[in-house]
């Protein structure tokens, strides 16, 4: 490849590959989900079977891991509504990701206690 | 004299010719504004879903013990109410619909050959009308008496 025709985006490329790759996590999480929801017609032994693993601790970690990507998704989201719809959107995008972040960091440290207090609870003993 | 104009290009009929500026848009472009749509669609949606999936995750994982309550019996005490039905089904069809169309513009960006993009849009489609069918299916017709 010659030299100096790679496009290297900043910000605004990232948080677009960030986007991406978050949704299609969320959209397979979905798919999951839904099947695993339905297990309430079978029975619900079979529900409370399939949700027990939802507590395992591993999975329980996979929830956080989750919501970080569902939270990014969210608020990035209406960055990008903000960057179309808003006059002044394109032009302050860089600040408004950083804002993202931010918001994004501070929810993330004050969920973690809360969504893995169950496992916290497993481990180290009520 | 004939009218002609001196050194003006002898034009012979025969090869690939230009529109002229003024002719109309050719049709394929202006069928339907199914993308224009979409766009708006992926914006409105994402502003109801952060409201209904955040409240969500927050009702599920985060408030009053989180993730250790859930259970059949903590199903069946949310989906007695009609408004937390509502409110699951609105996101069910808002999220699935979403996501579909997500993936929709990644196969386009990324699969290059007609066949791949057929079939990975098939695939999406069919799994899509189950998601769609089975969720819709299982909040109308839950039954909180299963086991008795």
């Amino acid at each position: 490849m010659p030299a100096g025709t790679l496009y290297r985006g900043r910000e605004g490329m990232w948080s677009w590959v960030a986007h991406r790759v978050t949704g299609v996590l969320i959209f397979f999480f979905l798919f999951a989900h839904v099947l695993d929801t339905a297990l309430v017609r079978v029975s619900p032994e079979a529900y409370d079977q399939t949700i027990d693993i939802y507590k395992n601790p591993f999975v329980n970690l996979l929830e956080y891991g989750l919501v970080a990507a569902i939270l990014f998704h969210a608020l990035n989201g209406l960055r990008i509504i903000a960057v179309d719809f808003w006059e002044k959107g394109p032009r302050y995008q860089k600040h408004m990701l950083w804002t993202v972040l931010a918001v994004w960091l501070i929810l993330m440290a004050a969920s973690l206690p809360r969504i893995l207090e169950h496992t916290i609870k497993t481990i180290f003993g009520s | 004299m004939s009218a002609t104009i001196e050194n003006a290009p002898k034009i012979h009929g025969g090869g690939p010719s230009i529109e002229s500026p003024r002719s109309k848009r050719s049709p394929r472009s202006t069928k339907t504004n199914f993308e224009l749509y979409g766009w708006l669609f992926m914006r409105l949606s994402g502003i109801l879903l952060v409201v209904l999936v955040l409240g969500h995750l927050l009702i599920q994982l985060v408030l009053d013990g989180g993730v250790s309550r859930i259970g059949f019996a903590f199903v069946a005490g949310r989906w007695s109410s009609p408004f937390w039905q509502s409110w699951d089904l609105i996101m069910l069809w808002l999220a699935e619909l979403h996501g579909v169309n997500g993936l929709r513009t990644i196969i386009n960006d990324y699969a290059e050959r007609d066949q791949t993009r057929f079939w990975l849009k098939a695939l999406l489609y069919t799994s899509a009308l189950i998601v769609l069918f089975l969720g819709t299916l299982v909040i109308f017709t839950f039954d909180p008496n299963i086991g008795s």
